[in-house]
Parts: C-alpha cells; structure tokens; sequence
C-alpha cells in the first residue's frame, strides 16, 4: 500500500468515513476531525511509519509540519519517511 | 456561617524548599524551571520541568518511613511541617477529633507505579516491595499526615487533575465554615516528573520543549512541575483567641463543570467559577485587584481564560492584575492550586503581585494586564485564584486580606 493511501486510510478511520469520501484537498475540519483527532491521527500516523511528526498542537501553524490539507499532511508524511530511509 | 482563615503555610516546589524561599523567588521573578534529571531522560522529547532539586528524602526519612512515602508523600510531609509549625496548633481532644485533612492529587504515587512497572514489565521480576500499594495509592500523603498530626476527623484526597487542590481547599473551607471543624489541615501534593509521567503527557501535544509563557503570543505549550503546599484553615474566633498569625482570610469558593470537552477548556465554565466564587464570597467585581490565573502556557487555556475573565469582569478586567506563577514553578497538576495560593496570599499580606515571567510578545487575545516579567507593588484587598482541569472541572477560591 502507498503512503498515499495508508495516510488517507489512517485519517479516513479517524473521520469515521470511507477512504473514497477523503479528497486530497479537504482539511481536517471539512472531515469533522477536531484537534484531540488530529493528535490522535499523529500518533497513528506515526505508529503506521515509525516516524516522529514534528507537531506541537499549541501552534500547529509554526510546526514543520503543515496539516493543512490532506495532500499536506501526505506530502510532510512522504518527506518524513524519505529522510528516515535516507 | 464561620469565618475562616489561613493560619499556617508550608511549601515545597522547584522554587524553594520553605514559604519565604518560595516567595522570594516570586518576587525577584525567579524561573525554577530546568532540565530534568532522571532515569532515561534521553527518551523524552520533553526534557524540562520544574523538578524539586537539592531535596534528600534519605535522612529526613528514616528507612521504614522511605519504603511507606512516594515522592509526593514527602513532599506533603515536608510542606506540612512548616504549615503546622507556623500554626502552632496543637491537635488534641475535641479539635483533633474533627480537624481533619484534605489534600489534592492528580496522580498520587506515580514514580512508584512507574518504578515498580519497570521492575515487572521490564526487568522481567516477579516480585515486588510489599509496600506498593499503601505506598501508590492516591489518600497515602492525606493518610500520613493525619496520623502523623493526630487529625482525627473528616480526611480525604480529591482527584480533580490540574483543579485537584483547589477542589480540595474548597472542600476544607467547607468543613471549617460550616463548623463541623475549628480547623483542617489542607492543600495539594504532585510528582509526575519521572519518565512515565513526562512521557504521557508528552504524547498530548500541549508540552513546550522550552519555557512556559503565559499570555504571550508566542507560548507553546505547559510545562511540568511538582511540589506540595500544605495550610491550616481555621476559624476565624478560634484563630484570634489564641492570637495566631492570621495570613489571610478564605471568603468563598465555586466549582462548575462544563459539561463540554474532556481536555478543550470552556469560557462558560471558568466564568461560572469566578463568578459563583465572588457571589460566594458576597464581593462584587470591582472589589477584586488580582487573580492567581490558571495560565497554563497552552494557546487554548490562556486565550479562553482572559475571555472568561472579561466576561466576569467587564470593564473591571482592564484595571485588575492576573498573573502565572506557572512560568515560575512549572505547572504543579494536582498541587498547582495550593502552591499558587501563596501567591495570592503574598498579594494580599505583603502586597507584592507575582509576575508572569517569559513574557516576550503581546497577545491580543489575552490583552489584560498579566504583570509581565516583574513583580509589582499593589494594594490588594480581595484575590481570586483560579484552576481550570482537564475533564472541564474548575475550582475558583476567593481570599481576603486581614
């Protein structure tokens, strides 16, 4: 599975929605995803790669970790798991 | 209804190791946050805290008492020391029969559970101390101090997170004014700084990697501390007969939940506290020159209380002072009430407003005056102090001086 989809996969459950109905453009928000969903989402995100997110929910705007999209979040995803490889 | 007053107060926190200490360092805006030292701090991404240092548990307790007292039972019995000493009340007879203890905890003997977890779950033992139990469990610190004072009457600890204390405390103001007791012995103990308590607050997301800055625009998150603060409520005709040294008087309490959010604070909740606390206390607005803040240091917390604390006070709020000692001590969890009630307690004896210190940028979501970096001279008549939990449950105690 891609890291595409594992991160919609992940987001998706959290959602409570099919894979389908998560867009690559729709934020958290437009998901109903509130901000204990976000860290919870994170956290699985980070157990699903073996990855640490660089977030801190006090200023999710500063964090090197721009969670304002899916394609964001998936994006930030993609780069964290390229430099762990690297 | 009984007047009821603060006769004795003990403290230990990452600040000091006595009251005067401690308030010394409030005044001079001094920061007792720093890097944590224990077991595989390396692992943690936080790695600060206002962590109790200089402090040796072996010596002050004798052997079988060090198998029986967690850290924050310590902390209790250090901090009640001093409360009772300055009190100078003798529990014998009628009063030691209904005086009792209430105390605040979050976690109680955390460091012990997490001691002990490692030594099964890690170490592969199969075998642990006879003592965990009586030694973790949440009454242990209310448990010694009764015992170790002769208080014989209504003791308990209340479990409220980060509200714990002044749950507690208001629980204790209770009993005095309402006379079932001439005096109790009451406040808040907390040690979560070890490697399983900093680590699960970590997975939350709400902890700064490096200071706490209340009401700045710029904070980033809460950070941990641990101590104790132990008081004597008394009342008041019993304080004054015996001529004790009267620190201030405890005019009122609220408590409200809000019935919303098990982490994410609500306007509506903190301000039914603050606003029950006054009309508790028969006090209107106006007659209020300080508020000890919850001011946690997270973006949420901070903003919400401000608005809150405008709703309440409407164009009073500009005039007031309300300051985080937090910045200073660390954020205390389930003691955190009691240690900042010395700050309200030096507002109103002393005059001097603690600062909020690691103020750097303006807010304008939290645009009231929240005696930034140094402390300040002010005459103050009435101080809230206010402690807004996780679980949305807030505890406000309003204070006199005397």
């Amino acid at each position: 599975m891609s890291i595409k989809d594992k991160v919609i996969g992940i987001i998706a459950e959290q959602a409570v929605l099919e894979p389908s109905d998560v867009t690559m453009d729709s934020t958290l928000e437009d998901l109903g995803i509130d901000s204990l969903g976000l860290v919870e989402s994170i956290f699985a995100i980070e157990e699903a790669f073996d990855i640490t997110v660089p977030f801190n929910a006090n200023e999710p705007e500063q964090s090197d970790f721009d969670i304002s999209s899916v394609s964001a979040i998936i994006a930030g995803i993609e780069k964290l798991v390229t430099e762990q490889d690297a | 209804m009984n007047r009821v007053v603060i006769t004795g107060a003990g403290t230990i926190n990452a600040l000091g190791h006595t009251v005067p200490a401690t308030l010394d360092a409030m005044k001079e805006g001094h920061c007792g946050i720093s890097d944590l030292e224990f077991r595989d701090v390396d692992r943690l991404a936080i790695k600060i805290g206002g962590q109790v240092k200089g402090f040796e548990a072996e010596g002050r307790f004798n052997r079988q008492q060090m198998t029986l007292y967690d850290r924050f039972t310590q902390f209790t019995l250090v901090a009640a020391e001093e409360a009772m000493a300055q009190a100078g009340l003798e529990f014998v007879g009628e009063l030691a029969a209904k005086a009792g203890v209430v105390l605040g905890t979050a976690g109680g003997g955390v460091s012990t559970w997490d001691d002990n977890y490692r030594a099964v779950y890690e170490e592969g033992k199969n075998r642990v101390h006879p003592f965990v139990v009586p030694k973790l469990m949440n009454n242990a610190a209310a448990s010694h101090l009764s015992m170790k004072y002769n208080l014989k009457g209504p003791t308990f600890t209340v479990s409220t997170a980060c509200a714990s204390s002044n749950h507690a405390m208001s629980q204790a103001f209770q009993i005095v004014r309402s006379g079932m007791s001439k005096a109790m012995v009451t406040g808040g103990s907390e040690s979560m700084l070890c490697f399983g308590g900093v680590k699960a607050w970590e997975g939350l997301r709400v902890m700064s990697k490096d200071a706490c800055r209340p009401f700045s625009a710029n904070r980033n998150g809460m950070v941990q501390g641990e101590g104790a603060a132990i008081f004597v409520f008394e009342e008041y005709e019993h304080a004054k007969a015996r001529g004790a040294d009267i620190l201030c008087e405890v005019v009122g309490f609220a408590m409200t939940s809000d019935a919303s959010d098990i982490v994410m604070p609500s306007k509506q909740g903190a301000a039914r506290a603050m606003s029950g606390a006054l009309q508790d206390a028969g006090i209107n607005a106006g007659q209020v020159g300080y508020i000890n803040a919850h001011g946690t240091g997270t973006a949420a917390n901070d903003k919400t209380e401000c608005a809150a604390v405008a709703d309440v006070f409407g164009p009073h709020a500009d005039k007031l002072m309300i300051s985080s000692t937090k910045a200073m001590h660390g954020h205390l969890i389930g003691a955190t009430g009691a240690v900042e009630l010395l700050a309200c307690i030096m507002a109103l004896r002393e005059g001097v407003v603690a600062p909020t210190i690691g103020y750097q940028e303006f807010d304008p979501e939290c645009a009231l005056d929240v005696v930034p970096n140094d402390a300040r001279e002010a005459k103050i008549d009435f101080a809230l102090s206010n402690a807004f939990a996780f679980g949305g449950l807030n505890a406000v105690l309003a204070l006199k001086k005397v």
